[in-house]
């Protein structure tokens, strides 16, 4: 465990951490390099562009209590390429990934496969002579069932894509106006008066 | 008496840099043709930089050919380490951007340690290195480093620039990010042909933009007030002076501010001189090495407002013991800084020179007498074993030679120290009443620091008195850079604390590995022969009586003196917070009644 986790607040849970960051050759390895270097644990991390030209927006999600969850944040702001940073863990947001599985099914075991994955709301993408691929976009725990469930058909190929998110309602992570502020001290109830 | 002068150095060696001879120099105008070199000169002089400090090679032939037609000093080291490091002392006396030049693969790596060292310190510096052709980017050519890649994390940004046309823009961009928010280290990679290649330069306006950076943070109202309310009902407040205080220039703000507080000052080392030290309120230097009554009163505060500082493992000693009783308040301009180390009750994110001008009218006038009566009788526990106090007893002890450094310069030198025990004797004997008169390496520990970075801060202040003061061990690490002085005709006094061993490491085996000296004796060259070897006047000191002596003539000589002081060799720096320890269980100076140097079974 990193140093840096030593003032750990509260149990490690994953966050969902989005970032808009300029799309220039090295970013990538500029954040991955900072992940790396102050001990982060990257349970998943996704780069594209955006609808923006030169934004590209990246999800990562890492296993973190608040105050290093917190200390990511502001990492990532001192990065120069780093656009815009926004923890969507609290905030009403839609998180899927989209995993697509790939699992033994012979002619007559098809139908059991098909409709295990209606449960899910996944669908069938390849039929092979032996195999069907399901693909699945929802939560992560929703994947995580998924998985488990076809697990007793034998998964032959998997592949997830890690969380992408996005706010619900009207709002969008815009690059904060003025600069980078903290969440509120926690102060002695004799000076909140 | 053997300080013995010796005849002065020859003149600057022949073939001085025909860039030292200054030209009539115009700027070029807007939508001038230049090619990738022009424009990175023209770029550096629209920066204001006017010194730089560089090694030249086959990937930045280019620009140095065409530096001779700029305003622009170049001093040319002994090794590319030498010149990170000259950039960063000529940042820290200046105040300025510090300049370092490279070529590419070995020249590069060279500077790794100071762009390090810098990026530790928060020195605002800017390294531009030549870089193979775009072509063979990737291809293994020869001297070809990613130094980008091996950079990353150890610089506040870096480009790779491999247009001509991009030169202008980065060069200007770099210097904006290396002075702004928490200055730092900013590399620029420039390759072979975008020095080449012709670009239309235009001039830089205003400052760059950029929609991911910005570095200009801003207190809150509502914790200001809050700051207000903490400070006004602290009893026994002590407020840290770190680097930050240094880099706003907020010593005089700070000043005004104890002044209605009567607030006491402790200080980082990198805080040392942003308060007078001569000041009644001032401590001292906290942490590891600080005096007891400084770690004590930290230990028994009730709120410490720490201002640009970072609660180093080196100030704190063990988390869990430090500061019990203290709220904290941290200011701070970097917001990866908060809660980091230790956790506190009110993080500012400002620089300090504007939060203190911001929190002075909102706190009340107090004297808080009694806290500094408390403060004063654990000043005078201390004061018994003061190796100040100790009769000349024949041995020359590092304490007194830097005493006197200080007494001699009455106090206004700029001193740059090296890494190990006489930084620490240097930080505790040395008053600094000023800011940026104490030049050291305090995050990295770079050995090898002293000697370059003294070098810088004499170009950047020609007028200054600058002493070195390192160990035997570290002044040979870079030791090279004394030819550098001698071809550049530039005086910086040396100060060798030689004791004949890597004295912080032995004092280490002495304390806490049962005294066993492994590899720490060292045996070092004549340096009274070393200086001479290089045209410099070398002198050599062996008692206390001859110390006074040895400055004024270090004074009177033109040119470089190197003093070689054989010192006490096994003495130790007292007090010691062992690392790990609770802060305020410090191993303290014996005694003066049992002997100075003890033996490792005393402990």
């Amino acid at each position: 465990m990193s140093p840096l986790l030593n003032l750990a607040t509260g149990p490690r849970t994953p966050r969902t951490i989005v970032a808009h960051v300029e799309d220039r050759p090295g970013v990538l390895a500029r954040v991955v390099t900072l992940f790396r270097r102050r001990g982060y644990n990257i349970v998943s991390l996704t780069v594209a562009r955006t609808h923006e030209p030169g934004v590209s927006r990246l999800t990562a999600v890492v296993d973190a209590d608040d105050d290093t969850a917190r200390r990511l944040e502001a990492n990532l702001y001192k990065l120069i390429d780093v656009i815009s940073v926004d923890d969507l863990t609290a905030a009403p947001a839609v998180i899927h990934e989209l995993a697509m599985v790939k699992v033994n099914a012979a002619p007559r075991e098809r139908t059991d496969v098909i409709e295990l994955g209606k449960v899910f709301g996944a669908r069938v993408v390849d039929v092979g002579p032996t195999t069907l691929t399901v693909q699945i976009t929802a939560p992560r725990d929703a994947v995580d069932r998924l998985i488990a469930a076809l697990g007793p058909h034998g998964i032959v190929d998997l592949v997830r894509t890690g969380a992408v998110a996005m706010p619900r309602g009207d709002v969008a992570p815009v690059p904060k106006a003025d600069a980078y502020t903290l969440e509120e001290p926690d102060l002695d109830p004799d000076l909140d008066d | 008496m053997t300080a013995m002068p010796i005849a002065p150095p020859a003149p600057a060696a022949a073939g001085a840099s025909p860039a030292n001879t200054p030209a009539p120099f115009t700027p070029a105008p807007d939508g001038a043709e230049l090619t990738g070199s022009q424009i990175m000169w023209e770029a550096l002089v629209a920066a204001g930089v006017d010194c730089v400090f560089g090694y030249p090679g086959g990937a930045i032939m280019p620009a140095y050919d065409a530096m001779p037609a700029y305003p622009i000093r170049h001093v040319l080291v002994r090794h590319e380490q030498g010149a990170a490091h000259m950039a960063e002392g000529y940042a820290r006396a200046s105040g300025k951007v510090g300049v370092a030049i490279a070529t590419s693969g070995p020249g590069a790596t060279n500077l790794v340690t100071g762009i390090a060292n810098a990026q530790l310190d928060s020195v605002p510096t800017v390294f531009i290195t030549g870089q193979v052709s775009s072509a063979l980017l990737g291809t293994d050519a020869f001297q070809e480093t990613d130094v980008t890649g091996i950079t990353l994390p150890i610089t506040k940004h870096n480009y790779l620039v491999t247009r001509a046309e991009d030169i202008g823009p980065t060069v200007h961009e770099a210097f904006f990010v290396a002075r702004t928010g928490r200055p730092g280290p900013v590399l620029v990679d420039i390759t072979k042909d975008a020095l080449q290649q012709k670009a239309i330069w235009h001039p830089p306006k205003g400052e760059p933009r950029r929609r991911g950076y910005r570095p200009d943070l801003r207190a809150r109202e509502a914790d200001l007030e809050r700051a207000a309310a903490m400070i006004d009902a602290a009893d026994r407040p002590v407020i840290f002076c770190g680097h930050g205080v240094v880099r706003a220039g907020a010593s005089r703000l700070l000043q005004d501010f104890v002044a209605r507080t009567g607030i006491p000052v402790a200080s980082t080392l990198l805080g040392l001189g942003g308060f007078p030290a001569t000041h009644p309120l001032s401590l001292g230097m906290m942490g590891m090495h600080g005096e007891a009554w400084v770690n004590t009163s930290i230990q028994e505060a009730d709120l410490l407002i720490a201002l640009g500082m970072r609660f180093d493992d080196r100030v704190t000693g063990r988390l869990a013991t430090y500061a019990p009783h203290a709220r904290k308040i941290h200011v701070d301009i970097d917001p990866s800084e908060i809660h980091k180390n230790v956790r506190v009750d009110l993080p500012i994110l400002d620089d300090v020179a504007r939060v203190l001008t911001a929190l002075e009218p909102r706190v009340k006038r107090r004297d808080r007498k009694a806290w500094m009566q408390r403060i004063d009788a654990l000043r005078g526990d201390s004061a018994v074993r003061d190796i100040r106090n100790l009769p000349d007893d024949g041995h020359l002890y590092a304490a007194h030679v830097i005493l006197d450094l200080w007494r001699l310069t009455e106090g206004k030198a700029i001193v740059v120290t090296d890494v190990g025990q006489h930084q620490m004797w240097e930080a505790q004997y040395y008053k600094h009443d000023h800011p940026r008169k104490l030049i050291t390496s305090g995050g990295l520990g770079t050995m090898g620091f002293a000697l370059p970075a003294a070098i810088g801060a004499r170009m950047a202040c020609p007028d200054d008195e600058v002493w070195v003061v390192a160990g035997d061990g570290g002044f040979q690490m870079t030791a090279c850079e004394l030819s550098t002085l001698a071809q550049e005709d530039a005086k910086v006094n040396v100060a060798i604390i030689n004791n004949g061993f890597l004295g912080m490491v032995r004092q280490w085996q002495q304390f806490f590995y049962q005294g066993r000296y492994v590899a720490t004796p060292m045996r070092s060259p004549d340096f009274v022969k070393l200086a001479e070897a290089h045209g410099l006047t070398g002198l050599r000191v062996t008692k206390r009586s001859e110390i006074e002596a040895a400055y004024a003539t270090a004074k009177a000589t033109p040119g470089t003196v190197v003093i070689d002081f054989r010192v006490e060799q096994e003495d130790a720096v007292y007090p010691m917070v062992p690392s790990g320890a609770d802060l305020h269980d410090m191993i303290r100076r014996p005694a003066p009644a049992s002997a100075i140097v003890e033996k490792p079974e005393d402990f």
